[in-house]
């Protein structure tokens, strides 16, 4: 079957299996920042921006996406144009092997949509779902504080 | 303290813009014409014997491109350990065999068009098995009668060192320094109680992946997620008994390691598929394989006897491991043997036993994993410690500054016990734990918290630890590096060492810009490609930054005395008359750009290409040392546990790189804290694991995380690059022995048997 996704702002036709997952597709089609950790909605690795709320794409199907707009880490920034998030995650160190950091940016740019000023708590309970393996956490929280107050100071 | 340009500064890393971009490209994200997908068949009893594999529905499915069972391969003995050659770890595997000695343990393979086709022919395969009875209690193993597990007659240690399978005996070390009976029998105190850790599991992101293929040669190519690509190289080639110079190994980023990744696990059956159809091959883990067939923290059960005097000298220490290596012996001697050889010499004391066993049982495979050993031992001395400087009724802080090794002190334990064979004697050179032992204390309030009364119903408590680690192993580790110029004045770094996500790439290429006197932009780094850079024994022992860091020191040093001698040629002067400083070299008042200097060497006069090579042994392995700090909520109603606040104060050496050095003790830590409360293997009565998912085996996530403190203390070390040392496992061996310690300051209850889960600590405060 065929479904009309809009990827990073571009509408796409993309042909499918009825049962397919999101994360699948997102894969096939070169979005390799979508990465898979578990394949049961426990990690994270695979969280994409749905109409702009970070869902976990190994859970959801890609038929179910008719029409909804999806951002994956590819549509954040360049390298040459970093967002301030992936400004402040490299500054502050909080990315190692990198596996979990397209989606902690995404969680994080979900959290940030809805409330620009988040207090720690926030922050923790928003990455809540996002497993990082190498970092220990503590420079993945002070990054998103740190992009918090830039993306503020630019408003 | 000498000032540097780049090293100890916190640069981003080489891959940091890639990685934060979703661009780099890990083992997966790449497209491949015609793949195929492998996926195995696990055993689900734990020890049996494989009678009849019947493979034919299977094989005449659509869209099934192979299926392979140990009649299929060759049959060639050799350890998955991933360790140099010879391997200390026992041969003992098969790509395939005809028994299965745990569950998860490997049956047969196959290859298909899909994932979804290959999972329905595994759904379509009938094996007989002859049950056999299993071995499930580590302390079973070595009894007479016992089954004999590895009764194969090719199971066989290729080093000098003692193993018998017929008694499920995997390893065997023994150490006797000094007098330790006459130690005990002078002590004022004797202590002697036993401590068991647990299974657990390294959980690095990204499961384990690999994918090979054919080059236009014929060349067999593995991409793979690995710590070690040149011994995978070589395992690969032994295992499917081809040459190693028909096999390339290239890692491309991978998301995380922990240990896991230096077992050589999953390369050998896509590599097999692909021989066989010509097609390249992916086999890619799920997180279940990853926790029931993946390796595992090998568990120990410690007995430790101890003396101390009452002005705090300890008498002896008597320390008998029994550790279960499970049914392969992967790692087997060698983490053993660093439970004794990475705790014991932190202490002044010359009366010391040391004796283990590594015993084969019939449950998951133990591995290298973060700490290797050491978070074991540190989980019954650190907590034995406590006991002891509680027994003489001194403050544990005053008990480890009296006790601990000093600057200029020889152990006479490192030069006994290396890994697999004898150390090497090294004379201590640096030491910060004084000053990670006082700024540690300030930090987490000692003086004011440590043994007061408590009130409430939840009653906050602090402990502490002490700790070393190694750099490397001395004289078996090599690692290697080559440098070459280009006419920007940019450098290529071609390195094997291997970056799993620690920042290796970054802290190896900041110690070639300082040596070259260039920004850290101007070297291009390229890793771990078994046909396109030099050796290196890969990543693990905490070894890259001391060892791979100066074969790069050298190399950029090789490279900079070309630099000098070309330039000295510009100059019409002697070489030793040239300097090079800030991307620049000078002599006789004129200066010239390295960009100039490559053009001229290239394309001007006596054209050569200006490069440098080097290698690498170390002779030390200089231990980095920290103070460990918890403080601790218990819950006396329900037996919760809470981490309030963890302070480790780390001598690393020079932190090349203090950023992502902090970030290696943050996560190592975090990762540690989480394996003393929640992270456990269970079981059931036949050897299943149970919890194979993140969501009944619970690792930390971002709201489980205390406040965390980390301090670097600097020193020196002559022998590294720019002074460093290691940083990447000692961090993992605090929280099991701080947070018992933590746990006693505030209940009064010792905790001997890791995990703190609120039920253990119930029935420990209860009295049951
Ligand atoms: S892969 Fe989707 S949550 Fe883990
Ligand atoms: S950086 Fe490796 S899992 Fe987060």
């Amino acid at each position: 079957m065929i479904v009309n996704l809009n990827i990073n702002n571009q509408e796409r036709q993309v042909e499918i299996k009825p049962a397919e997952r999101l994360i699948d597709v997102l894969r096939r089609e070169g979005f390799f920042s979508v990465k898979e950790g578990c394949r049961k909605g426990n990690c994270g690795a695979c969280v994409v921006l749905l109409d702009g709320s970070p869902v976990n794409s190994c859970l959801i199907f890609a038929a179910r996406c008719e029409g909804r707009r999806i951002e994956t880490a590819e549509s954040l920034g360049s390298t040459e144009n970093l967002h301030p998030l992936q400004k402040a995650f490299l500054d502050e160190g909080a990315i190692q092997c990198g596996y979990c950091t397209p989606g902690m940016l995404l969680s994080a740019k979900g959290l940030l949509n809805e409330n620009p000023h988040p207090a720690e708590d926030d922050i923790k309970k928003a990455l809540d779902g996002n497993l990082c393996r190498c970092t220990g956490y503590v420079k993945i929280i002070k990054a998103v504080q740190k992009a918090a107050e830039a993306i503020g100071k630019t408003r | 303290m000498k000032e540097f340009s780049t090293v100890g500064k916190s640069e981003w890393k080489v891959d940091g813009a890639s990685l934060a971009t979703g661009r780099a490209a890990f083992t997966a994200d790449m497209d491949f014409r015609d793949l195929l997908h492998a996926r195995i068949l696990y055993s689900p009893h734990a020890h049996a014997r494989i009678i009849k594999i019947d493979t034919q529905k299977a094989k005449s499915l659509r869209g099934v491109h192979g299926v392979l069972t140990w009649e299929d391969l060759p049959r060639i003995v050799h350890t998955t350990a991933g360790q140099g050659a010879p391997e200390p770890s026992p041969y003992d595997s098969f790509l395939l065999d005809n028994k299965v000695r745990f569950v998860g343990d490997r049956v047969c393979a196959v290859a298909a068009e899909s994932p979804e086709i290959a999972e329905k022919a595994l759904s379509l395969i009938k094996v007989e098995y002859e049950i056999l009875p299993a071995i499930l209690d580590a302390r079973d193993a070595m009894k007479p009668g016992a089954p004999v597990i590895h009764d194969e007659k090719e199971a066989q240690q290729v080093i000098h060192t003692p193993y018998d399978p017929s008694k499920n005996m995997a390893a065997h070390v023994e150490l006797n320094i000094g007098n330790v009976e006459g130690g005990l029998a002078e002590a004022d105190v004797a202590l002697d109680y036993e401590y068991e850790t647990h299974y657990a599991q390294h959980c690095p992101l990204e499961p384990h992946v690999a994918i090979t293929y054919l080059d236009e040669n014929g060349r067999l190519i593995i991409r793979t997620s690995t710590q070690v690509p040149f011994h995978a190289r070589r395992i690969i080639a032994q295992a499917l008994g081809i040459p190693v110079s028909r096999v390339r190994v290239i890692k491309p980023r991978i998301g995380g390691g922990f240990g896991a990744k230096q077992e050589v696990l999953i390369e050998g059956i896509p590599a097999a598929f692909t021989l066989k159809t010509g097609r390249p091959v992916k086999l890619a883990y799920s997180r279940e394989e990853e926790f029931i067939s993946a390796r595992t923290r090998h568990p120990q059960i410690i007995r430790l006897r101890t003396g101390v005097k009452k002005n705090g000298d300890i008498t002896a220490i008597d320390l008998g491991v029994i550790m279960n290596t499970g049914a392969y012996g992967a790692h087997a001697l060698t983490v053993i043997c660093n439970t004794g050889s990475k705790t014991l010499p932190l202490f002044h004391c010359l009366n010391v036993r040391f004796v283990g066993d590594s015993v084969y049982t019939n449950l998951p495979v133990g591995g290298a994993y973060r700490g290797y050993g050491a978070t074991q031992g540190y989980a019954a001395i650190g907590i034995q410690m406590d006991e002891m400087a509680h027994a003489i009724g001194m403050d544990p802080i005053e008990f480890y500054k009296r006790n601990h090794i000093q600057v200029g002190e020889i152990s006479p334990i490192i030069q006994a016990l290396g890994e697999g064979r004898e150390g090497v004697e090294q004379s201590l050179a640096t030491c910060g734990l004084d000053e990670c032992i006082e700024r540690g204390a300030k930090e987490i309030g000692w003086a004011e918290k440590h043994g007061k009364p408590k009130e409430g119903a939840i009653k906050r408590g602090v402990g502490m630890v002490c700790l070393m680690q190694g750099s490397g192993i001395p004289e078996v580790d090599m690692g290697a590096a080559t440098i070459k110029m280009n006419e920007d004045g940019s450098f290529n770094l071609l390195i094997g060492a291997t970056d799993l996500g620690t920042g290796s790439d970054t802290v190896l290429a900041q110690i070639a810009a300082e040596v070259l006197t260039v920004p850290l932009g101007k070297i291009i780094v390229y890793s771990s490609d078994t046909d396109m850079t030099p050796f290196d024994v890969g990543a693990y022992a905490s070894s890259t930054t001391y060892l791979s860091g100066m074969a790069v020191k050298k190399a950029a040093e090789n490279v900079r005395d070309e630099i000098l001698s070309v330039a000295a040629q510009m100059f019409n002067v002697s070489k030793e008359e040239t300097t090079l400083r800030n991307g620049e070299a000078a002599a006789a008042g004129k200066k010239v750009s390295l960009s100039r200097i490559a053009h001229y060497s290239l394309y001007e006069r006596e054209q050569k290409q200006i490069m440098g090579m080097a290698s690498h042994i170390a002779h030390q392995s200089p231990p980095p040392f920290a103070a460990h700090f918890a403080e601790v909520a218990v819950c006396t109603e329900t037996g919760k546990v809470t981490v309030v606040k963890y302070v480790s104060a780390v001598d690393c050496g020079t932190a090349i790189n203090p950023v992502l050095a902090e970030g290696q003790c943050e996560g190592a830590l975090l990762n540690g804290i989480s394996f003393a409360l929640t992270e456990e293997y269970l079981f059931d009565s036949r050897g299943r694991m149970l919890n194979p998912n993140f969501n009944y085996y619970k690792i930390f996530s971002a709201r489980d995380l205390p406040e965390i403190k980390t301090i670097l203390v600097p020193t020196f070390e002559n022998t590294g690059p720019f002074g460093a040392k290691s940083v990447s496992e000692i961090n993992i061996n605090g929280p099991i022995p701080a947070i018992s310690n933590a746990i006693f300051d505030a209940i009064g209850v010792r905790m001997r048997k890791s995990p703190f889960t609120p039920d253990r600590v119930l029935k420990a405060l209860k009295g049951f």
